[in-house]
């Protein structure tokens, strides 16, 4: 019998995406298997989606998380288009999460287009998870 | 950002029923996570279901059923109809994360939003569905979803949960797996109504559908019923055949209601539902307890008492009562 079984109902769902031009996935695969070994559903997109599609998918599988990796440098205008696919959609209490290649400056931008936490490329596994972790239960589930 | 506190189930039942699908995948959730508030909401949908044809796709892993789902997503949508899917996935018995990939194949059509494409993790369930798959199906179906597509996790050859749990089985069988001995065996080929053969570009195909094209002329499988399961070769790379698959689950689902086979599978499919939930309960029951079980365990290692007794102390049975029972 498993012993440290978690309660179903505190189980985190991330939706793990790509946006945009950008065929780059190890990343976003290490990331969704780092995620799965803690314990959390990763639901993969696959690659090239645009905002909506990723919106869409994160509405029917009612993720706590979207982690969007990007290392096309467009991260700008593409989680712009995602915030406000979210907010038209009604979903803006679906966290979002960014990781990939994003220069410090960037930040505050990103932080208005309504990133909750941008996750740097030198991030260690057990950071992602704590930092990801923390977002969800401090709010708690609605 | 603005965040919405939590939202009473039973304030997103109309909202279920108008098709909303932020409500639906809310709803699904709240059954998932088995949230005891939410069960009220959920015996209030269960009265607008039953309309739904629910079809079931099996097969091993690998077989291609994510996407044999996708290319009947296309194939249905195009038909004006709308979809739901429940794609099931393998949990980690270690981690007990998971790494929910069909989504990959079925994207263009579900993220379209003609369909609802819901994945799903077993959570430490065998047998091949998860433990809320039918409350998902029951939420989309009373959300106006049909067909509704349950795809299992890949299964070995004796995972056949979805039997019970769907109106159409489509067994999907790749091709080079197997001989003809394989397709006499009883278990998972048994259970098909619709037999697909995938990848029928390659050069085995032809081999697997006549195994078990000889395999179904030794007769049917499921006594009690007047449907010859069809075998249909498909290929995803040309879209071979697409439509007669499509045209073909249409017709298992006209023959239910003409034999009145329907009546008697779905009286059959409800039996079993409500037991596997009983079951499920006990086992909750017996986890919560966790102490009383403790308690009964050490007793029985001591010889106090015997292991018959401590079931029917767990389970709250007095002694009278199950004397009089055995």
């Amino acid at each position: 019998m498993a012993t440290t079984q978690k309660r179903t109902s505190d189980i985190i769902r991330v939706l793990v995406a790509k946006l945009g031009l950008d065929g780059h996935d190890r990343g976003a695969k290490v990331v969704a298997r780092i995620l799965r070994d803690a314990g959390m559903e990763v639901i993969y997109t696959g690659l090239y989606k645009t905002a909506s599609q990723v919106v869409n998918a994160a509405i029917q599988e009612d993720v706590d998380v979207i982690g969007v990796s990007l290392l096309s440098g467009a991260h700008v205008p593409l989680f712009r288009e995602l915030g406000k696919c979210l907010r038209e959609q009604g979903a803006e209490h679906i966290f979002v999460v960014a990781g990939g290649v994003i220069p410090e400056q960037d930040y505050p931008a990103l932080t208005q287009s309504g990133v909750d936490l941008i996750i740097p490329q030198e991030a260690r596994a057990e950071l992602i998870v704590s930092n990801i972790t923390e977002l969800v239960t401090k709010r708690g589930r609605i | 950002m603005t965040r919405a506190g939590y939202r009473p189930s039973h304030e997103l039942v109309p909202l279920v029923l108008s098709g909303s699908r932020l409500a639906i995948a809310r709803m699904i959730s709240r059954a998932e996570g088995g949230y005891a508030e939410a069960s009220e909401a959920l015996a209030e949908l269960y009265k607008h279901t039953g309309k739904a044809h629910i079809v079931g796709i099996t097969g091993v892993p690998g077989a291609g059923k994510s996407t044999l789902v996708a290319a009947l997503i296309k194939s249905l949508t195009q038909g004006g109809r709308k979809v739901g899917v429940v794609a099931v996935d393998p949990s980690s018995p270690f981690s007990g994360g998971a790494i929910l990939g069909d989504r990959v194949r079925m994207n263009d059509a579900a993220e379209a939003n003609q369909a609802f494409v819901r994945s799903m993790a077993t959570r430490g369930h065998l047998g091949g569905l998860a433990p809320a798959t039918l409350q998902a199906v029951d939420i989309l179906d009373a959300a106006g979803y049909s067909p509704i597509i349950i795809e299992t996790v890949g299964v070995g050859q004796d995972e056949v949960e979805i039997v019970s749990a769907a109106h159409t089985i489509v067994v999907l069988s790749p091709p080079g797996l197997g001989d003809d001995i394989q397709a006499i065996k009883a278990g998972i080929l048994e259970i098909a109504d619709i037999h697909v053969v995938s990848k029928a570009d390659k050069p085995e195909a032809g081999a697997a559908v006549a195994a078990l094209k000889g395999m179904l002329a030794l007769g049917p499988a499921r006594s009690g019923s007047t449907w010859a399961s069809p075998v249909v070769a498909v290929s995803s790379v040309s879209g071979e055949q697409m439509d007669k698959l499509t045209a073909t689950i249409d017709k298992h689902w006209k023959h239910l209601h003409e034999s009145g086979e329907l009546a008697a599978r779905q009286r059959n499919n409800s039996r079993t539902r409500i037991f596997n939930t009983a079951r499920h309960l006990f086992q909750q029951q017996f986890d919560e307890r966790a102490d009383d079980l403790e308690r009964q365990l050490q007793a029985v290692v001591n010889r106090e008492t015997d292991p018959q007794s401590a079931a029917h102390a767990l389970l709250g049975w007095n002694q009278e009562r199950s004397q009089r029972e055995i």
